[in-house]
């Protein structure tokens, strides 16, 4: 018999009537690395929560290395030896690695004699799995993937067991990733025990030992990897047969649609936000922009969409310029009217205002359509019937255009958006993150509907983090990295490989 | 990811229950303060209701109030809708007073009513929406924190209209810093004189035609806020500034028009105390109107019904207030302001006190079923 180092026995817990967590069952073998996978909203975070000691439990057990254990905040769950990293890493950016690192367990009145004993200790586990960070650099000026090491590191350093990571890999590069699942690996078999949270089926494959899928608070699987593949995982977890494929035929592009020269943008402080950026991309055509957050997609697509002015270089749109517009409405404006639509990357803080009801955001962007008003005033009516027509073409759920459009799920938040973008019947279409936090059955949805537009001949330009999509989806991939595009790829020829190469800043084309 | 969203309180108990409760939590401490200075509380709260809602002419005095408030209320909801707490009101209120003070010195001679009339209210708009111009386009394009300045501007219009009536426009001869009484063109009509010449009956008091000016601009409000393109413009621009910007909407310029329109409302209130009331203009007339409107806006949530009921507790309270102190001298006058900012303090600051016990007490009895 296996020992285990976690076991979870009918966990369940509610927020008012939602039912986040079901019966909850899982055991986690010592030395193993165990994934959770899930859709948005199927209860894996709130389940770490309460094995982190955020949350109570309503009912079920815990037990931890057999014993059953009562968690009742996070300091009981590291003296049991459960350590997390958190998605959003909780690190003070002006301190050292190790001052951050014994922050909360300074050990004594005079920081010195800790520091010292600490950094010995530090020292040891550095080398001992392979960790690789500067104890002395401060915080804020090492990458993300170091950062990351550094939150590792602070749970060793308490002495933690057991190791959870939420969604570790969602800012990093391919080759960052890579990476970080050595170190994961040297971690088990130096007998530690990983779980990890993740939504990215491939990282599941790769590197878990076994699986709990869970679904709408409930697991509906405990599984050993070896015996499931990528489709299976899926069907899980969205509970009916999923086509993870996008079917795209190949299609000849037609006329240049937005042409971009040496575009540049330099913010207050004289920081280069994005150099040199030129492309063009044509009718018919989807264009991907590959590269780790961070790295002057946003800044790109603010430009375009005229949320930013450039202070350098030419931007074209159908062989008119529209690098400045010269008129007293907003650039935004005028340019949704040239035909520009926009679903930015950030769509709660961006594209939508979570606190008005859907029938507002659904004109979002269009408050000024005349087919919208009766006199001075809107057409409630008409907006209404506006906000049903895209709830029934894109199958926002649920679909009641008075309900707040904060109370819907990231999925059909996102859907709202990309309703109210694609209605306006745009011939440029710039695309951010289409489906960050969106689950898979919506993701399948979202891509062939951003095919159709392709294929009805629109120009779509693509921002995502997600490499998959990106290649699973563009004609053509450019990446960018630091501001600057550091190489492009036709679609079909891209390799994971190639793309984490340009994304760190490869060898410039 | 997110967790899940705890429930929260249905709409009408947060719009009903919740204002009541924390109204009675005030008029509890009220009771306790009260009793501790040597009076019956429950008597006093009697005295206080009859006195501003018992007989007619109370009534009267309790709309005249309300009125004031009522425009003030609104001018701060105006501001709050665009994200902006405008602590002007005072100041414009104030300036919106010099406006209709200029107006009628200048022609209540010369033009009849009708004419008058509507000129007065222009320029109460006008010069209220002027001195909030000067605070929304340094926060617009300056980014001063519009807070700051507009409690600023109070101090500053307090000294201005000091100089300007001591000075300029004091009735000459007058001992008192005040202006000479205005021609009876120039009086809002009172609403016992209205009421009468369609057959009605009540009694004299200050109330006037400004009241059916405020409630239209209730309902304007209302139409404008939520059912026009620039109030779909204000409340995005408030709610949500990075949306505002990706929708095309130039922040900038709303908020220079909200604090605009906001000033114009402030000022509107000037009309009901100079033009309905004192007929002349006092030094300090406003006596504070600005700061309730930020109580008003605040208990009322931004929206016009909310507003005008706010509008008349605090109207029953100024005018009940008044009766009281007569009645009993150990309620002085700061003893009702102590009342008010009881108020203020549980419907506004501590707004959500009883909020999670109200909603676990829902879910308790909604899980039952």
């Amino acid at each position: 018999m296996t020992d285990f180092a976690i076991e979870l026995i009918g966990i369940s817990k509610s927020f008012g009537a939602v039912k986040a967590n079901r019966d909850v069952e899982m055991r986690i073998a010592k030395g193993s690395i165990h994934g959770v996978i899930g859709e948005n909203g199927a209860g894996k975070s709130t389940l770490m929560s309460i094995l982190y000691g955020y949350y109570q439990a309503d009912s079920g057990q815990i037990r931890v290395n057999g014993k059953d254990a009562r968690i009742s905040n996070s300091q009981e769950a590291i003296r049991l030896g459960i350590g997390m990293v958190h998605q959003h890493f909780m690190l003070v950016d002006t301190f050292t690695v190790l001052e951050n690192i014994i922050l909360g367990a300074e050990g004594g009145f005079v920081l010195k004699k800790g520091l010292s004993s600490a950094r010995d200790h530090l020292l040891k586990l550095n080398t001992e799995y392979g960790l690789d960070v500067d104890p002395d650099a401060v915080v804020g000026t090492l990458g993300v993937g170091l950062q990351q090491r550094v939150e590792i590191l602070k749970a060793l350093f308490r002495g933690a067991e057991v190791l959870i990571l939420d969604e570790p890999t969602a800012v990093l590069t391919p080759q960052e990733a890579d990476h970080l699942f050595r170190i994961l690996r040297t971690l088990r078999e130096q007998g530690k025990t990983v779980i990890l949270i993740t939504h990215k089926l491939r990282e599941v494959i790769d590197i878990t030992d076994a699986v709990t899928v869970m679904r709408a608070g409930t697991v509906v699987g405990n599984v050993r990897t070896s015996d499931v593949d990528r489709e299976k995982l899926a069907d899980l977890m969205v509970g009916r047969k999923v086509n993870l494929k996008v079917d795209k035929a190949d299609r000849e592009p037609g006329e240049v649609v937005l042409d971009v020269k040496n575009l540049g943008l330099v913010d207050h402080r004289g920081v280069k936000l994005l150099q040199d950026i030129g492309f063009s991309l044509r009718a018919g055509e989807i264009v991907g922009i590959a590269g780790v957050a961070g790295n002057g997609q946003s800044e790109l697509m603010q430009v375009l969409a005229g949320m930013l002015e450039p202070t350098s270089g030419e931007v074209e749109y159908k062989g008119q310029s529209i690098t400045h517009l010269k008129s007293r409405e907003p650039k935004a404006k005028a340019l949704r009217r040239l035909g520009i639509a926009h679903v930015p990357e950030d769509r709660s803080r961006e594209g939508l205002v979570k606190a008005f009801p859907m029938f507002e955001n659904a004109i979002l962007g269009y408050q000024d359509d005349p087919r919208l008003m009766r006199g001075t005033m809107y057409n409630r009516r008409a907006l209404i019937a506006r906000t049903r027509t895209l709830i029934e073409q894109f199958d926002i759920r649920p679909g009641d255009p008075m309900l707040r459009a904060g109370l819907l799920s990231g999925g059909n938040q996102q859907k709202v958006v990309l309703a109210r973008e694609i209605f306006a019947n745009p011939d440029l279409l710039l695309v951010g993150q289409p489906t960050r936090g969106v689950d898979i059955g919506a993701i399948e949805f979202i891509h062939k509907r951003l095919v159709e537009l392709r294929d009805a001949g629109k120009a779509i330009l693509l921002v995502s983090v997600e490499l998959e999509e990106i290649m699973s989806l563009s004609d053509r991939i450019l990446v960018m990295a630091c501001g600057q595009i550091t190489g492009e790829v036709a679609g079909n020829a891209a390799t994971t490989t190639e793309l984490g190469l340009l994304m760190g800043g490869g060898n410039k084309q | 990811m997110k967790f899940g969203q705890p429930s929260t309180l249905p709409r009408w108990a947060q719009l009903t229950l919740l204002p009541v409760l924390n109204l009675s939590a005030a008029l509890l401490v009220t009771g306790l303060v009260t009793w501790l200075i040597g009076e019956n509380p429950l008597e006093c709260l009697h005295l206080l209701v009859v006195g501003a809602l018992g007989y007619g002419e109370g009534i009267g005095y309790t709309l005249f109030y309300t009125t004031g408030f009522i425009f003030v209320g609104l001018a701060v909801a105006t501001a709050a809708h665009a994200g902006l707490f405008n602590i002007g009101g005072e100041g414009q209120a104030y300036l919106g007073g010099l406006g209709v003070t200029l107006v009628v010195l200048s022609f209540d001679h010369v033009l009849p009513f009708w004419i008058l009339m509507p000129l007065c209210l222009i320029g109460a708009m006008l010069f209220g929406a002027g001195w909030a111009l000067i605070p929304a386009w340094l926060q617009a394009k300056r980014g001063s924190h519009i807070v700051v300045t507009t409690i600023m501007f109070n101090f500053i219009a307090y000294s201005l209209m000091l100089y300007l009536i001591s000075h300029h426009l004091i009735e000459p001869g007058s001992q008192n810093p005040t202006t000479r009484e205005f021609g009876h063109n120039a009086w809002m009509p009172a609403m016992s004189d209205m009421l009468a010449a369609i057959g009605l009956t009540i009694p004299p008091t200050p109330l006037n035609a400004s009241f059916l000016v405020a409630l239209l601009a209730c309902v304007l409000f209302y139409l404008v806020v939520w059912h026009s393109r620039w109030g779909f413009e204000l409340r995005t621009a408030g709610s949500n500034e990075h949306a505002a910007r990706y929708a095309g909407i130039g922040v900038s310029t709303v908020i220079i028009v909200a604090m605009c329109v906001s000033g114009a409302l402030s000022g509107l209130s000037a009309v009901n105390d100079l033009l309905g009331s004192t007929h002349r203009m006092n030094v300090g007339f406003t006596n504070g109107i600005g700061f309730v409107g930020i109580a008003v806006a605040l208990m009322g949530r931004n929206h016009p019904v909310g507003i005008l009921l706010s509008a008349l507790l605090f109207g029953a309270l100024t005018q009940g207030g008044l009766e009281l102190s007569l009645d009993k001298p150990v309620i002085t006058r700061e003893m009702i302001l102590l009342i008010e900012g009881l108020i203020i303090l549980f419907c506004g600051a501590l707004e959500n006190l009883f909020e999670p016990f109200l909603a676990s007490l829902f879910a308790r009895f909604t899980q039952r079923k």
